[in-house]
C-alpha cells in the first residue's frame, strides 16, 4: 500500500521547475497583432552564414551562442520586450470538477521591470486552469508552429498508462497518485513551453498565462473526431515519408536524423528499464512492509526477552526502510523515468519536424515539376492558334513561378529554423539530463545516508541480545 | 517462573557453540557439483577410540544424509531428543533454468550485457552451492555436538566407511508410506495437543512452539519475497547500466562522458544491491528457514512425549482394569512400568533439549542479526560513496570521477 497523503507536495520535485534558464533573451520584433509568426518577418533573421557553424556541440556556458540564436531587428515592426529572464511555473492541484481537474498555475518572473509585456509586470501571479486548457494550448501551438519547423513540446498524455482514474473518493491513494503524476507532467510541459523563446511570445501562450477564464477547448475530448483526424494524419504521414526519397544535399540533416533515430531507440529501451525498476522498487516496498509485520509477530512470540526486543527493533527498522523504498521509487519515477518519458515524446516531435521539412521539400519539388509541365504545354500551344489558351497558360506559369519561389523560400526557412531549434533542443537536453540525473543520484545518496542511520541504531540492539 | 528456567544452570555442560569440541570435529572440506548430483567431502578429526584413524575423509551424497537422519528418527532410543533437521535437497533447477534461458537469448543482447548477466547467474549458482554445503555441514555438526547422537553407530559408519553406503533414495511406495505416516502424525498431533499437560514447563513449551513455528514460517516466506524484489531491482539496474553505456558511446560529446560515468555508477550500485540481497539471504532468510525446521523438530519431540504420556495413561487405566478384574495383572504391571519409564526418560531429556534449543536459537539469532546489521551498514556506506566529494562535480566532470 502506498502512503500518499493528500497534502503531500513533493517539495523536492518542485525544484524541477526552478532549473535556471538560459541567459537573457534579447529583444524580439514581432507584431502583436499577428496570430503567429509571419513567414516574411522571420526572413529577416540572422544571415545564413551564422548557421553554417551551428553544430550540436554546445557547451553549457557559451553566451555567444544565445546571441546567435536570436532574431535580428527589423525597423518596420513595433518591438516588444519579453521578460529578460526566467519564468518559473509551479503548478498546484486545486479541486476536481465534473469537467476534469483544475490546477493552480503560479508564475514567478525574476525581472518584471525589464519586460514590456503587461502580463509579466508582476513578480508573482497565478491563474487557474483546467487540464483541457493545457491540451487546448498545445493543440493551438502545434498547429501554428510544428509545420514550419519549431519543436513544440508535446502535451501530457490524457490517460496515464497503467493508471485509469478511479473516482472512488478524494482519499483514494491511487487517485492521489494519478493526480500527482498529472500535475507534475503539466508543470514540466508548461516549463518547457515558456522556456522556448518563440513560444513565450505567442499570443495564445500569453493569453493562457494571463486571462482569468479561458473558453473550453473543444477538441481535446479523448478520441474526439479531431483527435482521430490527427491520428489518421500521422499514419498517412508515416506512409508518405516512406515513399518520398529526398535528395539530401545537406549532410547535417542526414546526420541529425540518424542521431535522433538512434537516440529514440536507446531512450525507449532505457525508459523501459527504469519503469521496470520503479515497479520492482514498489514491490520491494510492499514486501518489506509485510516482512516488518511478520518480524514483529515473531518478536512477540519469542520468549527470550532480549531477543524479542531485538526482533521488534528489526521490525521497526524494516518498516522505516519500507518508507525509504517508497520515497526512492518516487524519485526513480518523477526524476528519472519521467525525464526519459518526456524526451521520448519530445524526440517524436523532433522527428515530426524533420518530416515536415521533407514534406515542404516535396511540395516545392511538386510545384517545380508542375511548372515544367506547364512550360512544355505552353511551348506546344505556341504553335497552335489559340491566343486565349496561350494567355491562360502564361498566367498559370506566372503563378507557378511564384509558387516555386515560395516553395524554395519555405524550404530554406524551415531548414534554417530546424537547425536553430535542434541547437537549442540539444543544449536543453544536455542540461536537463545532467541536472536531473545528478539530482536523482543525490536522492540515491540520501537514501543510503538514511539506511546507514537505521542500521547503526539497530546494531547495538542486536549486540545486546544475551 | 520462566525467568527461573532461563537463569538455571544446565545440568549437563552442553556445547552450544558447535565448533569447539576437540574429541569430534566434523566439517565439509570440499564439494563438487556434477550435473544433478552434489558430492560432499566429509572430513572428520577425532580423538575417540572408536575410529581407526585420527583424521579421515569420505565422499557422501545428499541421500546418505537423509538416510542418517531417518535412522535417528526411527530409533526409539532417541525419542527424547530434538533430532537435528535434515538438510534440504540441493536445488539448482531454478538457477540452471536461468542460465539456459540466458544462453538462448544470447543473440538478443549486447556482448557486455550477456557477459554481465552470465557473471551474475554464475555468482547466484555459486551462492546456492555454498548454501547447500553450509546446510549439510550444520546438520553434521549438530549431530557431532549432541552427547548421545554423536555416539550413534550409523553416524560413525557415515563418517568413516569410505565406500558408497548404497542407500538408494526412497522408492514411490516408501514415499507414499511416509506421506501417510505424516498425515496420521498431524491428525494425532492435533488430538494430543488438545490434552492439557500437568507439567507447566511443557504446557508453556507446547503453546510457545506452536505459535513460534507458524510465525517463523510466515517470516521466512515474507523474507524470501523481499529478497526476490531486491534481486529484481538489481537486475533492472544492470539493464539500466547497459543502456546508459550504449548511450554513452553514441551520444553527443557533452553527454557521452556523463552517460558513461553514470553507467559505471549504476553498475556499482547494482553489484552492491545484489550483494545486499545475497547477505540478507544468508543471514536472515537461511536463519529463519533453519529455525523453521528446528522448531518443527522440537514440535516432533513434544509430540513423541505426548504420545508416550497417552500410552502411559492408557497403561495406567489398563492396570486398574486388570486389578479390578484380577486378570493379567503382571502383564499390565510390566506394561505400565515400561510406559512410565519411557515417558519419564523422554520428559527428562526433552526438558534439557528444549532449554538447549532456546539457548542455541538465541545465540544463532544474535550472531546473524549482528552480522546482518554490519553487512547492511557496509553496503550502504559503499553505495553512498565517500563523504565530502561533490556530486555536482559530475555534471561538469571537473574532478576525476565521483565513485
Amino acid at each position: 500500500s502506498f502512503s500518499f497523503s493528500p497534502t503531500f507536495t513533493f517539495s523536492k520535485f518542485q525544484i524541477l521547475s526552478r532549473i535556471p534558464q538560459p541567459a537573457s533573451l534579447p529583444a524580439l520584433d514581432i507584431s502583436t497583432n499577428s496570430n503567429g509568426p509571419k513567414q516574411d518577418s522571420l526572413m529577416d533573421d540572422d544571415p545564413e552564414d551564422l548557421f553554417a557553424g551551428a553544430t550540436e556541440e554546445v557547451s553549457l556556458d557559451s553566451p555567444e551562442r544565445d546571441v546567435l540564436l536570436s532574431d535580428g531587428p527589423s525597423p518596420a515592426i513595433t518591438p516588444i520586450t519579453p521578460p529578460t529572464s526566467v519564468i518559473a511555473p509551479r503548478i498546484g492541484h486545486i479541486e476536481e470538477e465534473e469537467g476534469g481537474d483544475s490546477f493552480d498555475v503560479h508564475i514567478s518572473v525574476s525581472d518584471p521591470e525589464k519586460t514590456s509585456l503587461s502580463v509579466f509586470k508582476q513578480r508573482d501571479f497565478s491563474v487557474k486552469r483546467r487540464f483541457s486548457d493545457f491540451l487546448g494550448l498545445h493543440s493551438k501551438l502545434a498547429s501554428k508552429y510544428l509545420h514550419i519547423g519549431y519543436i513544440v513540446p508535446p502535451a501530457p498524455e490524457k490517460s496515464i498508462v497503467g493508471m485509469t482514474k478511479v473516482k472512488v473518493g478524494k482519499e483514494d491513494q491511487s487517485s492521489n497518485e494519478f493526480v500527482e503524476k498529472r500535475r507534475s507532467a503539466l508543470e514540466r510541459y508548461l516549463m518547457r513551453t515558456v522556456k522556448h523563446p518563440i513560444l513565450l511570445k505567442d499570443p495564445d501562450v500569453l493569453q493562457f498565462l494571463e486571462n482569468s477564464e479561458l473558453p473550453r477547448a473543444v477538441n481535446t475530448q479523448a478520441l474526439s473526431s479531431a483527435g482521430i483526424l490527427r491520428m489518421v494524419n500521422k499514419a498517412a504521414d508515416a506512409v508518405n515519408k516512406m515513399t518520398i526519397k529526398m535528395n539530401e544535399s545537406d549532410a547535417w540533416f542526414e546526420e541529425k536524423q540518424q542521431h535522433f533515430e538512434n537516440l529514440d531507440v536507446q531512450l525507449r529501451k532505457l525508459h523501459a528499464s527504469v519503469e521496470s525498476l520503479v515497479c520492482h522498487r514498489k514491490e520491494l516496498s510492499v514486501n518489506t512492509a509485510q516482512f516488518a509485520k511478520s518480524a514483529a509477530m515473531l518478536g512477540n512470540s519469542e520468549d527470550h526477552t532480549a531477543l524479542s526486543r531485538a526482533l521488534s527493533q528489526l521490525a521497526e527498522v524494516e518498516e522505516k526502510i519500507d518508507q525509504l523504498h517508497q520515497d526512492q521509487a518516487n524519485a526513480d519515477f518523477y526524476l528519472f523515468s519521467e525525464l526519459l518519458g518526456d524526451y521520448v515524446r519530445l524526440i517524436t516531435a523532433v522527428k515530426g519536424v524533420f518530416d515536415h521539412r521533407i514534406k515542404t521539400w516535396q511540395k516545392w519539388q511538386d510545384s517545380q515539376v508542375l511548372l515544367l509541365k506547364k512550360r512544355e504545354a505552353e511551348a506546344k500551344l505556341q504553335f497552335t492558334n489559340k491566343p486565349d489558351k496561350l494567355q491562360q497558360a502564361k498566367d498559370e506559369i506566372k503563378e507557378l513561378e511564384g509558387k516555386v519561389q515560395q516553395g524554395e523560400r519555405d524550404f530554406e526557412q524551415i531548414s534554417k529554423i530546424i537547425r536553430k531549434e535542434v541547437g537549442r533542443f540539444e543544449k536543453e537536453r544536455v542540461k536537463d539530463f545532467k541536472t536531473i540525473i545528478v539530482k536523482y543520484l543525490e536522492s540515491l545518496v540520501q537514501t543510503q545516508q538514511q539506511l546507514i542511520k537505521y542500521w547503526e541504531a539497530f546494531l547495538p540492539e542486536a549486540k545486546a541480545i544475551s | 517462573h520462566l525467568e527461573a528456567i532461563d537463569s538455571s544452570p544446565s545440568p549437563r555442560a552442553m556445547n552450544v557453540d558447535l565448533e569447539m569440541d576437540a574429541t569430534l570435529q566434523v566439517d565439509i572440506s570440499d564439494a563438487l557439483s556434477e550435473r544433478d548430483k552434489v558430492k560432499f567431502t566429509v572430513h572428520t578429526k577425532s580423538t575417540l577410540p572408536n575410529f581407526k584413524q585420527n583424521e579421515f575423509s569420505v565422499v557422501r551424497q545428499h541421500e546418505e544424509f537423509i538416510w542418517l537422519h531417518d535412522s535417528f528418527i526411527e530409533n526409539e532410543d532417541y525419542a527424547g531428543y530434538i533430532i537435528p533437521p535434515a538438510p534440504p535437497r540441493p536445488d539448482f533447477d531454478a538457477s540452471r533454468e536461468k542460465l539456459q534461458k540466458l544462453g538462448e537469448g544470447e543473440g538478443s543482447m549486447t556482448k557486455e550485457e550477456f557477459t554481465k548477466m552470465k557473471q551474475e547467474l554464475e555468482a547466484e549458482y555459486l551462492a546456492i552451492f555454498k548454501k547447500t554445503v553450509a546446510m549439510h555441514e550444520v546438520f553434521l555438526c549438530r549431530v557431532a555436538a549432541h552427547p548421545v547422537l554423536r555416539k550413534d553407530l550409523n553416524f560413525h559408519v557415515f563418517l568413516e566407511y569410505n565406500q558408497d553406503l548404497s542407500v538408494r533414495g526412497k522408492n514411490k511406495k516408501e514415499k507414499l508410506e511416509d506421506f501417510f505416516k505424516n498425515v496420521v502424525k498431524s491428525a494425532d498431533g492435533v488430538l494430543v495437543a488438545g490434552v492439557k499437560d500437568v507439567d507447566d514447563f511443557f504446557e508453556h513449551e507446547k503453546t510457545f512452539l506452536l505459535e513460534y513455528h507458524n510465525r517463523v514460517k510466515d517470516a521466512s516466506a515474507k523474507c524470501d519475497r523481499m529478497i526476490r524484489s531486491h534481486k529484481n531491482a538489481a537486475d533492472d539496474m544492470n539493464r539500466i547500466a547497459s543502456s546508459l553505456y550504449t548511450l554513452g558511446t553514441q551520444d553527443s560529446m557533452d553527454l557521452c562522458k556523463f552517460f558513461l560515468k553514470v553507467s559505471e555508477l549504476f553498475d556499482k550500485t547494482r553489484k552492491v544491491e545484489a550483494r545486499v540481497a545475497a547477505d540478507e539471504d544468508l543471514k536472515l532468510a537461511d536463519l529463519l528457514k533453519y529455525y523453521l525446521r528446528e522448531s518443527q523438530a522440537a514440535k516432533d519431540l513434544l509430540y513423541r512425549r505426548s504420545r508416550a504420556l497417552v500410552d502411559y495413561e492408557n497403561a495406567n487405566k489398563g492396570l486398574d482394569k486388570a486389578r479390578a478384574k484380577n486378570r493379567d495383572v503382571l502383564q499390565a504391571e510390566t506394561s505400565q512400568q515400561l510406559c512410565c519409564h519411557k515417558f519419564e526418560k523422554i520428559s527428562e531429556s526433552a526438558k534439557q533439549e528444549l532449554i538447549d534449543f532456546k539457548t542455541r536459537r538465541v545465540a544463532a539469532f544474535r550472531k546473524n542479526l549482528v552480522e546482518l546489521a554490519e553487512l547492511e551498514l557496509k553496503h550502504a556506506k559503499v553505495r553512498r560513496g565517500r563523504p565530502g566529494l561533490d556530486i555536482t562535480a559530475l555534471s561538469g566532470l571537473q574532478t576525476p570521477g565521483w565513485f
